[in-house]
């Protein structure tokens, strides 16, 4: 019988988990057909939506076993942004999924909460003085760590999760100054988000388009979307597991995210 | 015979369902002459080049003056009723269940003496007007009716038999976004459709005529992503026993080149609605609505194929798209073989380029999506197996038919 | 001479071959000629199939030097006739078996109405499958029209075969039938009645033709064959059928026997329906065109009445046997003339006519023919 030191970390935190005083917060949207993904025009290329076809069902492909082919794009369900997905990141080292350093695949949580200000207007956009506001009750973001953004988004399906009209989509995200300032003053890890994108559904019109993505991926941080559950997370003491696929120069990857929570 | 069928009670569901049968099949290769025209919906028999004689049935040489060369004409369909008969009785089980049968001989103004059943008003010495149909086995028949009576036939039980009227059946339309849906779920209810089904891939995407078409009544809105198997085996799961009329209207086009990189991924997308969309729903529809075929009033009728003329020649510029037709139009005929004993009529309906966005850029004459829809109700109506509408598709078929190399060539000058 | 008549059976189990074996036996009985004796074969039959007839050769130990097979349905046998008198006459063969045998399997009948002919199978069949009854009813209602007969007029056609056939052990129908019951019978295909088809059974009927000098040698009295005529496809330009080719040929007919109509002493017409029956009475001068339901009315047509016709109770009552039908009135005709009609002999009949009538092709019959034959003795 192998012993091992009741007092390591992992030790502890093995009893902690089975006895309750860390909890496992799942943060993943179930990787499904109808999923919403992003929405280019047309004549661009398409993102594969989800799809499941049975290779078998205990029939005539195979007696005995189900299984399913899969498909879908690297940016479908909830998924991580790897810095190569966007241009401003494509010189960078170590910037595609199969290269992330696994280390950075654990990391501490800012929750920041702007679901009032979500459900009154849907392209809300946050500011460095609402997430200074935040620090002022939460203190200061640390170096390192994953900010998300909780609108609870999340518990909206089909249409209104996607929320789109003529204009394109309208969900709330980060402003371009507080991305900029989130990379350069508090040089987090990541953002994330509960909506389709890191950034707003608007954020095409903001200078530079798509903020969150050009200073994220521009400067090697991370992005995470479609998130779910973020209403259960604290402000502050969540772990977050974000592990994408092993996919060789993978520009992104959809992934089971889970937050690990203490009391 | 202006008194519309009423629309059939509902099922008993003690009774076992009505197993299809079929009328006798055999034909000659000449005969075979005669299904081209009925698939078309021409009235068009045997016609001698040399002496033009008209002759009836379909012969290998000019009984006149013995030319080889018989060419299937379009030919006046006038005539006089000869004699009528009401067959009670038939050794052929297909026609014991629809016992009886009218005949009659009719001495066409072209010429020939034809054999047709007849509507019940058929009357000896009356004029009749004469069709070619597709019997319940893809088959051809003539059919005869007053010349100067109704139109409408339906309350012919056997005329019903020879067409996929909409007239009180249940109709889907697979793709809720292309164009003609809106007018197609209209016509089909102008024409007695009990209900329209229609689906809509990515509900969560805006669709606009969502209202408009909620507005016509009988009409259901339902998820339905062509390119997702779930999510059509869940609709077959639902509606696949109600499903009379099958229109696969899926629409997927987008400019390209062969030679461009992002062509592969444009041949997968659209070939996944289009040709993929379609194995999906033979698969999850094509069994229950082949063992529907014969289900008393509101059979299963008809499976409706949209596509496009260029199914039979790439279009260029279209490349991913003029396959996909191809493709599709390969799918139907697999499907037509597929639901031969059933009485479910495979209808293709072949369009030019329609007035739609992405072809803007050229140049009238275009297809209204609005006629489209009604060429297909026209096409059920009179019960063809292939329609070509608008005058780019019609003379597209003139001349691929007479020299595809000519209009393969003019195409490149688009 | 030699006729032969095989009991007639609704639905059989055995094939056509067996049929023919049945009946080159019964040919064997009649004659007293070993079949190794008989040197020439004729055959129709519609369920040979995939047999031609020279396989009948090998199969029941024959060696023929000359073999016909004829495909003209109720045709069949006046043109068996014709074909093998000319080789008799040229010395080509000198003792022919003209045979016409036909199974009835349970499904057997509709199989061959579906792929009957091209033009019936591409034109005529699919529209309600009616079979040889659609096409009749309208030969039928196009004679009715055009002569202002009535079904009770076809009735009495029927009702006199229907007793004539009480006299004979082989037919099928047993009872006798009432015109009343004729004319509220089930309607089959309008206007025709179940009395008015034929019921398909299976059969054999068969005859041995020879000339004079052969049939004397082997001590055998038979019939004497006084003429014949043969028409395909004649008045094309008819619009609905309502006379054969009989009407062109009628003259030659009794011109080559020497006899007028009125000498006949006994009549066979080929009845798959009535109505064929009316046309043949016209068209071969027993009364004028169009005078068929009077001459009917005015002549009892039973085996001891003024004009004795289709005395074994014909097809209606005797049953169709496939391609024997158009053996069934030159087998009686035969015994008729030569005294051996047994019980539906007409007294003193001396000379006969038969004829045929087949294959309707598409929108009619396409052949007709008939025979004459006399007693030994006239």
């Amino acid at each position: 019988m192998i012993m091992t030191d009741q007092n390591s970390l992992l030790a502890q935190m093995t009893l902690a988990l089975a006895g309750g005083k860390i909890r496992v917060i799942d943060l993943t949207q179930t990787l499904e057909p109808g999923t919403p993904t992003i929405v280019m025009p047309p004549e661009l290329g398409q993102s594969w939506p989800v799809r499941i076809e049975t290779i078998s069902r205990y029939d005539g492909g195979g007696p005995g076993w189900y299984w399913n082919n899969i498909s879908f794009g690297e940016h479908t369900g909830t998924h991580l942004d790897a810095p190569i997905h966007w241009i401003t990141g494509r010189y960078l080292p170590h910037n595609s999924v199969d290269t992330m350093p696994p280390d950075l695949m654990l990391a501490p949580a800012c929750v920041i909460d702007c679901v009032a200000e979500s459900a009154r207007d849907a392209d809300f956009l946050v500011t460095v003085d609402f997430v200074q506001a935040w620090e002022a009750r939460h203190g200061r973001i640390p170096a390192r760590s994953w900010v998300l953004l909780r609108t609870d988004w999340s518990l909206k399906r089909g249409a209104a999760y996607a929320n789109l009209d003529e204009t394109g989509a309208h969900t709330p995200g980060p402003d371009a100054e507080l991305m900029h300032w989130l990379v350069e003053e508090r040089d987090v890890l990541g953002f994330g988000t509960e909506t389709i994108g890191t950034d707003a559904g608007q954020g095409g019109h903001l200078d530079p388009p798509y903020p969150a993505h050009h200073y994220l991926h521009g400067a090697g941080k991370y992005g995470l979307q479609c998130l779910a559950r973020l209403n259960e997370l604290p402000p502050t003491g969540a772990i977050l597991i974000a592990a994408p696929l092993k996919i060789r120069d993978g520009s992104g990857s959809p992934l089971r995210i889970l937050a690990l929570v203490e009391g | 015979m202006s008194i519309q069928r009423p629309r059939p009670p509902r099922k008993n569901p003690l009774s076992r369902t009505t197993a299809p049968l079929l009328p006798p099949p055999g034909r000659s290769r000449a005969a075979h002459g005669l299904t081209q025209a009925a698939a078309l919906g021409q009235f068009a028999l045997h016609q001698c080049p040399e002496c033009q004689t008209v002759s009836y049935p379909a012969r290998d040489a000019c009984p006149k003056c013995l030319c080889g060369n018989l060419v299937v004409t379009p030919v006046p369909n006038g005539g006089t009723v000869l004699s009528v008969t009401t067959i009670q009785i038939s050794g052929e089980p297909y026609f014991r269940r629809l016992a009886p049968a009218r005949q009659a001989l009719i001495a066409l103004d072209c010429g020939p003496t034809i054999v047709a059943e007849a509507r019940p008003d058929c009357q000896t010495g009356m004029r009749a007007s004469a069709s070619l149909q597709l019997d319940k086995a893809g088959q051809p028949v003539i059919y005869a009716r007053p010349e100067n009576g109704s139109p409408d036939s339906d309350s012919d039980p056997h005329w019903r038999e020879l067409v996929a009227d909409p007239l009180h059946r249940r109709c889907l339309i697979t793709d809720g976004r292309n164009p003609i849906t809106l007018p197609l779920a209209k016509a089909l209810l102008g024409s007695g459709a009990a209900k329209v089904l229609i689906g809509i891939s990515e509900r969560w995407k805006p669709f606009a005529d969502a209202a408009k078409l909620e507005a016509l009544g009988a009409v259901e809105l339902v998820d339905l992503d062509l390119a997702d198997d779930q999510s059509v085996s869940a609709v077959a799961a639902d509606y696949g026993a109600r499903t009379d009329i099958l229109i696969h209207n899926a629409l997927h086009l987008r400019p390209g080149s062969i030679l461009a990189g992002g062509e592969l991924l444009k041949a997968r997308d659209a070939m996944d609605v289009s040709y993929f969309g379609a194995l999906r729903l033979a698969h999850h529809f094509g069994p229950i609505m082949r063992a529907r075929g014969a289900d008393r009033d509101n059979s299963a009728a008809a499976w409706v194929n949209v596509l496009s003329i260029f199914a039979h020649l790439s279009w260029p510029g279209f490349a991913a798209y003029s396959a996909t037709q191809a493709a599709s139009l390969s799918f139907s005929q697999a499907l037509r073989a597929e639901m031969r004993g059933s009485g479910v009529r495979v209808l293709d309906v072949f369009t030019g380029p329609m007035e739609i966005d992405w072809l803007e850029h050229l140049p009238p004459p275009k297809v209204q999506p609005s006629a489209v829809a009604h060429e297909i109700v026209a096409a059920l109506k009179s019960g063809e197996e292939e329609r070509w509408v608008g005058d780019v598709a019609k003379d597209f078929r003139e001349r691929f038919r007479a020299n595809p190399k000519e209009i393969e060539r003019d195409l490149w000058r688009q | 001479m030699a006729p032969v008549s095989l009991t007639y059976q609704r639905y059989s189990t055995k094939p056509a071959q067996w049929w023919i074996g049945a009946a080159l036996r019964g040919l064997v009985d009649a004659s007293g000629i070993p079949h190794s004796g008989f040197d020439g074969l004729s055959l129709a039959s519609f369920t040979l199939g995939p047999d031609p007839a020279i396989a009948m050769t090998q199969h029941f130990g024959m060696t023929t030097r000359w073999v016909d097979s004829l495909a003209m349905g109720g045709a069949s046998g006046i043109a068996a006739i014709r074909r093998a008198a000319r080789a008799l006459e040229a010395g080509d063969v000198d003792i022919v078996a003209c045979i016409a045998a036909d199974t009835n399997y349970t499904d057997t009948f509709r199989q061959l109405l579906a792929g009957f002919t091209r033009f019936s199978q591409d034109a005529v069949y699919p529209h309600g499958a009616g079979g040889a009854n659609a096409s009749f009813a309208h030969l039928t209602n196009a004679y009715m029209d055009r002569y202002g007969v009535t079904r009770a007029d076809f009735g009495r056609v029927c009702v006199a075969q229907r007793q004539n056939a009480l006299h004979n052990p082989r037919a099928i129908m047993k009872k006798p039938l009432a015109l009343e019951e004729y004319l509220s019978a089930r309607p089959i295909v309008d206007p025709l009645g179940l009395f008015d088809c034929v019921m398909p059974v299976a059969g054999a009927e068969a005859f041995l033709l020879m000339r004079g000098d052969t049939m004397r040698k082997h001590g055998l009295k038979g019939a004497r064959l006084l003429a014949s005529i043969e028409r395909h496809n004649a008045f094309p330009e008819d619009p609905v059928q309502y006379r054969g080719g009989w009407a062109l040929d009628v003259d030659e007919l009794y011109g080559m026997a020497g006899v007028a109509p009125g000498d006949i002493d006994v009549v066979q017409t080929y009845d798959d329906y009535p109505v064929i029956v009316m046309m043949q009475f016209e068209d071969l001068g027993f009364c004028a065109k169009g005078e068929s339901a009077a001459f009917v009315a005015d002549n009892d047509l039973t085996i001891g009445g003024s004009f004795p016709h289709n005395t074994t109770g014909g097809q209606l009552s005797a049953g169709q046997a496939g391609a024997a039908g158009g053996h069934l009135g030159i087998v009686e005709t035969i015994r008729q003339v030569t005294g051996t009609a047994a019980s539906t002999q007409v007294e003193g009949a001396r000379l006969g006519l038969a004829s045929g009538f087949g294959m309707i092709n598409y929108d009619r019959g396409l052949a007709s023919g008939a025979v004459i034959f006399a007693g030994e003795d006239l």
